[in-house]
């Protein structure tokens, strides 16, 4: 156990758990995009509150979902812990600094970009998470036929104390499979016409998109996993994918609800 | 140097007029701060050290104390100059210490800002100098191999693949000038302790002490207050040898290797 302990409190000990923490939010980023991408079906959020239901209710993910949380809350800590030290090795900065010459811009804020996130997510979770866990959200109806899966009878049923419960059932009678959910699509709508939100996801999607441009293929760097052979898969992955698509795409869930909805 | 005229003066060989803003710091426990000199009459085809020698030997000339810098074999290969210029390490141009910089990659009429490395492990001696033992340390805490060299061996005795000679030999390069610290923003000292640690993790002469010296060499390169890596690259951009974070990453890998792999510890 002291071995492990005195390897993690070393600099690259340190070094390993942010890149480990950073790829498991990367891998997390994933998930959440396909889950969010329900969001643009046209089924008055039939598919997405469905989605939600499960992230919040399935055990497996509820554990990865913890695990998740003390992720940021490391990530952040130790980022925190490795800067102050960073400050502490160069107590006297140069009068005259050309970054620029040497290194890309999004390396050497890192820190910046990761706070903007941060406020991000505290705001992100408060926004959506607090909601749909504490909030008396409204719930969602969908009645849909066995017959023809397109047919979907939508009604929403306002917050009604105790009375009302996630319920699941398939009606044989009518011929229906009934769905009620709590409709946090609802939420989504409402808060994606207003844009000053808009803009502050569509702001935080862009530092997300430095941040990765930098922080995948430095990960891998940092976890030692340089290897001529797949260096380039991992900065093609790494900037194309976690700097340019996948941010894109998250933004454009607010501006299609702002824009289309 | 005025007195000297070229029958065939083109604008390449005009000499120079320059401003220096020049870190002065008497000692280690003084504050210190920029003072401005004319560097009047610089041929262009100087080095950036022997600019610097013209200008002391007017301070000299006139009483005051010169300006103290580290210089050694002056053909870029000890790894003594350093000096932080115009915001980078061993000036503007690539691949080259500050020796091996010549002042027509300046302009005429141009000021120059001079500062020492910026480091907490490297404390400023005096002026332009900066203490760079801590590297030293570094180096006799693992990178170095203790068995018995004897005779001269055949020279194919030890086969050694062309390319791993080669990486070992681009890593043995590093002059341990300490550009790769005084470029990184962390003023992270992990390029030249993962050229160090590379050379003979690379080489069969190092087997024997392989895990225990990068345990070794990070403990010290923390002990002696170095910051952390963030990967921006600035160290092998600046670096005077070209060394490769390639080596950084072969530094982890060794490093994690011996920690939850191995048995070799250190004490």
């Amino acid at each position: 156990m002291s071995n492990l302990k005195t390897t993690l409190s070393s600099s690259l000990g340190k070094k390993i758990v942010m890149s480990l923490t950073g790829l498991f939010l990367c891998t997390f980023l994933i998930v959440h995009l396909i889950g969010n991408l329900q969001l643009f079906k046209d089924d008055n959020g039939l598919a997405f509150n469905a989605y939600a239901y499960t992230m919040t209710h399935f055990t497996p993910i509820k554990i990865v979902s913890y695990l998740l949380y003390a992720s940021i809350i490391v990530h952040a800590m130790y980022a925190l812990i490795l800067t102050s030290m960073n400050k502490k090795a160069r107590p006297v900065g140069y009068a005259q600094q050309n970054g620029n010459a040497n290194s890309p811009w999004t390396s050497r804020n890192m820190g910046i970009l990761g706070t903007i996130l941060l406020i991000f997510i505290v705001i992100h979770m408060n926004n959506f998470w607090a909601q749909y866990h504490w909030a008396d959200l409204p719930y969602a109806k969908y009645e849909v036929s066995l017959t023809d899966p397109a047919d979907v009878k939508f009604t929403s049923i306002p917050f009604d104390g105790s009375k009302i419960a996630h319920t699941d059932y398939v009606d044989i009678e009518h011929g229906v499979k009934v769905l009620i959910a709590k409709d946090l699509y609802l939420i989504v709508g409402e808060l994606f016409k207003q844009w000053w939100y808009v803009l502050l996801y569509v702001v935080s999607m862009v530092a997300l998109a430095f941040h990765l441009f930098h922080g995948f293929r430095s990960a891998f760097q940092t976890l030692g996993w340089d290897h001529k052979k797949y260096v380039s898969a991992i900065r093609f992955i790494g900037e194309w994918g976690f700097g340019l698509l996948i941010p894109i795409a998250f933004a454009a869930m607010p501006l299609y609800f702002f824009f289309f909805k | 140097m005025s007195h000297i005229s070229h029958p065939n003066t083109n604008k390449m060989s005009a000499h120079m007029n320059l401003t220096l803003k020049v870190w002065r710091q008497k000692n280690a426990n003084d504050k210190g701060g920029f003072v401005t000199y004319k560097a009047a009459d610089i041929s262009p085809d100087m080095s950036f050290l022997e600019m610097l020698d013209v200008v002391n030997e007017g301070l000299i000339k006139k009483g005051e104390d010169p300006i103290h810098f580290d210089h050694d074999c002056r053909e870029g290969i000890c790894g003594m100059c350093s000096l932080y210029i115009n915001g980078r390490a061993h000036g503007p141009k690539r691949a080259i210490t500050t020796c091996q910089l010549h002042m027509r990659s300046f302009s005429d009429g141009e000021t120059i800002t001079i500062e020492p490395w910026r480091a907490a492990a490297f404390p400023v001696v005096k002026d332009l100098a900066v203490n760079r033992q801590a590297f030293d340390r570094i180096q006799q805490s693992g990178g170095y191999v203790s068995i018995n060299t004897g005779g001269v061996p055949d020279a194919n005795e030890i086969p050694i693949p062309k390319f791993i000679a080669d990486e070992a030999f681009n890593s043995a390069t590093c002059i341990g000038c300490g550009a790769c610290v005084a470029a990184c923003k962390n003023a992270s000292a992990m390029l030249f302790v993962s050229a160090k640690v590379s050379q003979l993790a690379l080489l069969p002469q190092g087997q024997q002490e392989r895990y225990q010296r990068v345990q070794a060499m990070v403990a010290q390169m923390d002990e002696e207050g170095f910051g952390n890596c963030t990967n921006t690259g600035a160290c092998e951009a600046e670096c005077p040898k070209e060394i490769s974070i390639t080596n950084i990453a072969r530094m982890n890998r060794e490093y994690f290797t011996s920690k939850f792999f191995k048995e070799e510890e250190i004490h």
